[in-house]
């Protein structure tokens, strides 16, 4: 129930209307955490002055908000009580004007906390993104795609609630609160403390009600995240749940987690529907208080109509702010996990680092040095490969073979310095790569990866994707060069052909084929294959291997390959095993030496 | 229906609730009767406590209700998605599937659920509050209803000139999710193209775009509230101003005017409520139409009415002129008609986009064919049922897809009632048992997301394992034994061998071993079977096949005779 004229504005748009609907990773469900507010606070100083604008604007709201029912304790006590027309088209005009003020003062107030709030988020986005170039490749292989896509969009997001609506309707709310309190026993010192009683009832209801929900809505994100999961796993996975005939199995699993999360979402919500009544009642409490004692003191004549009128408006007034409280209550929940998340993101230190001092890298021969190199990807993993001495002279094609697992990956990766050695040293040309500029370091380097990745866009995007500026003819010369050009423009759309999700328009040979072009295009010094030419058939082979063959000449080269007869042509062959090379040289000299290398070469062309 | 009653009783009483307050005004205070205002101010606490809990049990129940909307729209989805022919997969993208069956669901549960039912209170309460106040003073009445379509109006405005914009601010976000889903995928490539900057500089682009309309969204929202608000404000002044008026002239109570100015403060709250609300509801309106879409998808490929169920005794796959296309593109498989005998191991070989996976793909239905028929022991598949063929077919896909579960569970996939022993065997003889027992949980151990904790070769015997514990009649292979090395690629030859025995197979062949032992070779040019027979008679009549045989030889020169175990590394 509103008593009472004057209806202040709380700012929910239509986004506001939806119920808050929560998505990540369970969290501790605070609903306040310092640290995360700190350094979100880093984002909103930009904007000092238009949050102060907004800040002027909300206590201009509060102030006209609080002055409305003191305009209609005198419109009836001094004006109608006492039969003056003219005083009461006077301070209705005031009333007018009053109202106007809280529109302008409202309507302002609201524009500049939403504005500065996406613009906070585009720029927290932007400064994610930017940390996401940043960290090497040790973050993301520990991490899944999906999560961090939906800390960048999902999780930032909350944190608006959190920011600017979150702080300014909180401090109004507060001044609005302290303001009444003021008002009210400036006006009536003995009803106002009788209607005071109500609040430690109310102090009560809220923190019952504050215990249950935190874990009650942390339940419903753990829950919903596992729909999310379970049906981001059918999707993937739905060729062979159709293969294996599982339909039903894959639905019931199903349907269990998403019970779960319905139950959850049932339970949260049920103890907001106990707790908005029992404000509700308590504000009525209040209202009754004012009217049981102030109707009695109105009889003895110790209180004007008009104050008890007032009293009943300032009283709900009182509640709003409280109703609203709770509300924003789960808002901030996930805001707080939210923006806890995103710090953490943001607080990821990347392990490769350029040096304050690092030099520029041009000019590069293609002479790679591997200098007693000890390496493992993570402290409390084992050791991937111990003391590894290798030198390749500008020019060569060194190939790389051995078992799964025995260190070919990462002898690439330490290359291109995607991690940093635990000891020793990778020199490129003489100098150590951890002394250089790593962008410039990567532009002296192509990669054609294993899983032939390809990025949504055009065929033609893909292959400028090194060379942005690169005009189509370079594009097609680069295609021509890769034996790509063929088969590109047999597509209707040739170059300009979409890369569909998954790039599955194209075959594995094809994106390999693509990929090539796109090293070619860059034309790097050094270039690293990841087993190429696995997974397709013959006549594309060839295709590859020739392509291959025109991008090797005059470049150093490392391949990793697994096939035999596709290095069987390289300058030099080192066989790695157990994070070691145990053995180096030609392919006759090693096939004459009868031993890793001869056995491997042995079984694959057995079969 | 209880929770229409509710609706109902809950309106009444917010309605009566200013007439109580009138009523103590004018009735109670100021003749000092404390009776009176004792009754009053009870039968005000007694209300709100019965408003109170009706409340509570119209939450409940609605928010039970929408929940179950939710719930089954979910399940529906879930159950369509994975019932969809690959048809429809080539085309869906992933996050797309997921955000309709997540926001867009919940979307539509938001209307659904309390929305709808605040929005008949809301209608209600403004219809009877205009009641009450023309009943009370007509005049006065009229008055304050005047301000009612004015808001309404407004309200009305504002969503129409809202949606698209709230649309197109949605799709910008889409475009946003993809830029950062896309860089993550590829991130070793930006990495060595050294493409970070140019990377960063794209995503600033749509970064600057989605902040702009959201700026100019923030603009519109910013004012509706308040506008709506002082609408309603300058009304209740107007109220008072000529009720006042009527008030001194005595021909109005105050009680009846404080009661007045309530009502006008409650007409607000309904019509901002649906002020709120219908930009919602017109965005619903596109979830709902995005979830339906799917829901109301065909899948292309699905049982007959009453089909049979398939009992494959032999195992006798024949193609009788069969032809095939991908919906509009041009053709990918023409004529192609072969007999694969029980027990026969068929080698598929060709370019890639020659069309081997095509024909292997018809096999299970996952498309059907455009001309022809398939039969299985004479029995034309597209007339049994679906499931009943499936399980008779095994498949060892090129990309190997493990779920999120325990190894255990994984292996049980296609017969989750497989007892251990049986899923060691299957496991032994996929040459996976070894590398199992030596995970520090052994069947138990879980596998990540997409099996990432495994090398590709663990997951490649693993789908073998998988395949054979449902002791398929037919079985579909794809040799490609990528990212592996020769050790791992071994163990899986042996397992594939084992594999076959007794069943009739078809291979995907990438490798010549396959080729020399398989009983008859199709080799595929641009969808036509180009050459068939037996290896050693293809090398002759052949060119085609000599030709893709000899490059392979040609690599292979220095071919040394050499046993297929015993090698250690």
């Amino acid at each position: 129930m509103s008593f009472g004229i004057g209806v202040s504005g709380a700012g929910m748009g239509p986004r506001g209307a939806m119920e808050s609907f929560a998505e990540g990773n369970g969290q501790r469900g605070q609903v306040y955490n310092p640290r995360v507010v700190r350094r979100m606070l880093v984002y909103l100083r930009p904007y000092t002055k238009m949050m102060a604008l907004a800040f002027v604007a909300m206590l201009a709201d509060s102030a006209l908000t609080l002055l409305a029912p003191y305009l209609l304790k005198v419109t009836v006590d001094t004006y109608i009580a006492q039969g003056d027309q003219a005083g009461l088209v006077h301070i209705s005009l005031w009333t007018a004007g009053t109202f106007s003020g809280i529109y302008l003062a409202n309507r302002t107030q609201q524009y500049l906390l939403s504005l500065v709030g996406q613009r906070m988020l585009a720029n927290i986005r932007r400064d994610l993104f930017y940390h996401l170039q940043e960290l090497s490749l040790r973050y993301h292989d520990t991490h899944i795609v999906g999560v961090t896509v939906s800390r960048v969009m999902n999780d930032v997001a909350t944190i608006n609630d959190l920011l600017s609506q979150g702080i300014i309707t909180l401090l109004g709310d507060v001044f609005v609160l302290a303001g009444i309190i003021v008002v009210m026993l400036t006006m009536n010192l003995q009803l106002a403390l009788l209607t005071f009683t109500v609040l430690p009832l109310m102090l009560l209801v809220t923190l019952w009600f504050s215990r249950r929900a935190r874990v009650a809505f942390r339940e419903t994100r753990t829950s919903v995240a596992k729909v999310v999961g379970g049906l981001a796993e059918d999707i993937a996975g739905v060729r062979v749940i159709q293969a294996f005939g599982q339909e039903d199995t894959s639905q019931e699993n199903f349907s269990a987690v998403n019970a779960v999360n319905r139950q959850a979402n049932i339970s949260a919500m049920s103890l907001s529907f106990i707790f908005l009544p029992a404000i509700e009642f308590l504000g009525i409490l209040a209202t009754a208080i004012v009217l049981w004692f102030g109707g009695r003191a109105v009889g003895t004549g110790t209180v004007t109509l008009g104050v008890l009128v007032a009293f009943l408006a300032y009283v709900t007034r009182f509640f709003n702010p409280v109703q609203e409280l709770s509300r924003m209550f789960t808002t901030l929940q996930t805001a707080m996990a939210g923006g806890e998340q995103v710090v953490k993101l943001l607080d990821t230190v990347p392990d490769v680092l350029d040096q304050p001092e690092a030099i520029e890298l041009t000019d590069v021969v293609g002479g790679v040095k591997f200098e007693h190199v000890s390496f493992r990807y993570r402290p409390e993993l084992p050791e991937v490969l111990h003391d590894v001495c290798l030198e390749i002279q500008p020019g060569q094609t060194v190939a790389l073979v051995g078992p799964t697992g025995a260190g070919k990956t990462s002898l690439g990766n330490l290359i291109a310095r995607f991690y940093d050695v635990t000891a020793g040293a990778v020199l490129i040309d003489g100098i150590d790569v951890r002394t250089v500029k790593q962008r410039q370091l990567h532009r002296q380097i192509g990669l054609v990866p294993q899983d032939a990745f390809l990025f949504s866009g055009t065929i033609a995007d893909n292959i400028r994707f090194g060379c942005p500026a690169a005009t189509a003819e370079a594009v097609e010369r680069a295609a021509k060069l890769a034996n790509a050009h063929e088969f590109i423009t047999a597509k209707p759309e040739g170059y300009e052909t979409r890369i569909q999700e998954g790039a599955s328009n194209l075959s594995v040979g094809q994106r390999q084929l693509v990929c090539i072009a796109r090293a070619i295009l860059t034309d790097p010094r050094i270039l690293i294959l990841d087993e190429a030419t696995s997974n397709v058939d013959s006549l594309t082979e060839s295709l590859i291997q020739d392509a291959l063959r025109k991008l090797l000449q005059a470049r150093t080269a490392v391949v990793i390959a697994h096939r035999l007869s596709t290095i069987r042509n390289a300058d030099l062959i080192c066989v790695v095993q157990d994070g070691q090379i145990v053995e180096q040289g030609k392919h006759q000299a090693l096939l004459a030496r009868a031993g890793v290398y001869a056995a491997l070469y042995q079984r694959q062309f057995a079969e | 229906m209880g929770v229409y009653i509710t609706l109902v009783l809950i309106d009444l009483i917010t309605i009566i609730n200013p007439q109580l307050i009138r009523w103590t005004i004018d009735q109670g205070i100021g003749t000092g009767d404390d009776s009176l205002l004792t009754l009053a101010v009870g039968g005000l606490l007694a209300l709100i406590l019965i408003k109170g809990v009706l409340t509570y049990y119209q939450g409940l129940w609605t928010e039970v209700a929408s929940q179950s909307v939710a719930y089954d729209l979910r399940n529906a989805l879930q159950r369509k998605i994975t019932e969809l022919s690959f048809s429809f997969h080539d085309q869906a993208e992933a996050g797309d599937l997921l955000s309709r069956a997540i926001q867009d669901v919940e979307r539509v549960r938001f209307l659904t659920g309390r929305a709808i039912f605040r929005i008949i209170e809301s209608v209600f309460l403004m219809i009877i509050t205009a009641g009450v106040m023309i009943w009370m003073n007509p005049q006065l009445g009229l008055l304050a209803v005047l301000s009612m379509p004015l808001l309404i109006m407004r309200s009305i405005h504002f969503g129409r000139i809202f949606r698209p914009l709230s649309l197109q601010i949605q799709k910008q976000l889409a475009v946003l999710t993809t830029r950062v889903e896309q860089n993550l995928r590829g991130v070793r490539v930006v990495k060595t193209f050294a493409q970070e900057e140019a990377e960063i500089e794209r995503f600033a682009r749509e970064n600057r775009k989605w902040y702009e309309l959201s700026a100019l969204s923030a603009k519109m929202q910013s004012n509706h509230m308040p506008l709506l608000n002082l609408i309603a404000n300058l009304s209740s002044v107007v109220i008072l101003l000529y009720g006042g008026t009527l008030v001194i002239n005595q021909a109005l109570t105050l009680g009846e005017l404080v009661a007045f100015t309530t009502y006008v403060a409650q007409i607000v709250t309904p019509v901002r409520y649906l002020g709120m609300v219908l930009p919602a509801i017109t965005i619903a309106g596109a979830s709902a139409e995005r979830v339906f879409e799917i829901l109301d998808t065909a899948p292309l490929v699905t049982d007959e009415p009453d089909a049979p169920d398939l009992v494959v005794e032999r195992g006798e796959v024949v193609f009788e002129n069969v032809a095939f296309a991908y919906g509009r593109q041009a053709g990918v498989l023409k004529d192609i008609s072969f007999v694969a005998k029980p027990r026969q191991v068929i080698a598929l070989l060709g370019a890639t986009g020659s069309g081997k996976t095509s024909v292997v793909n018809l096999i299970p239905r996952f498309y059907d064919p455009t001309a022809g028929r398939i039969t299985i022991d004479g029995r034309d598949i597209h007339t049994v049922s679906l499931n009943s063929l499936r399980s008779q077919i095994g498949m060892v896909l090129q990309e190997t897809t493990l779920f999120a579960a325990s190894i255990r569970e994984n292996l049980a996939f296609g017969r989750p009632q497989a007892t251990q022993l049986e899923i060691e065997t299957a496991a032994k003889d996929a040459q996976a048992h070894e590398f199992i027992m030596q995970l520090p949980d052994g069947y138990d151990t879980e596998v990540g997301e997409r099996g990432r904790t495994l090398s590709g070769g663990q997951k490649q015997r693993l789908a073998i394992a998988r395949a054979l514990l449902t002791d398929p009649r037919i079985l579909i292979l794809d040799d490609a034994t990528s990212s592996v090395d020769s050790e791992t690629e071994h163990l899986i030859q042996v397992a594939l061998e084992r594999v076959m025995q007794g069943r009739t197979t078809f291979v995907i062949a990438h490798r010549l071993s396959t080729v020399h032992s398989a009983d008859l070779i199709l080799v595929l040019d641009k969808g036509r079977i180009a050459a068939r027979g037996r290896h050693a008679e293809l090398l002759q009549s052949s060119t085609l096949y000599a030709g893709i045989y000899h490059q392979q030889l040609k690599l292979g020169s220095a071919r040394l005779e050499t046993a297929k175990s015993g090698v250690t590394l």
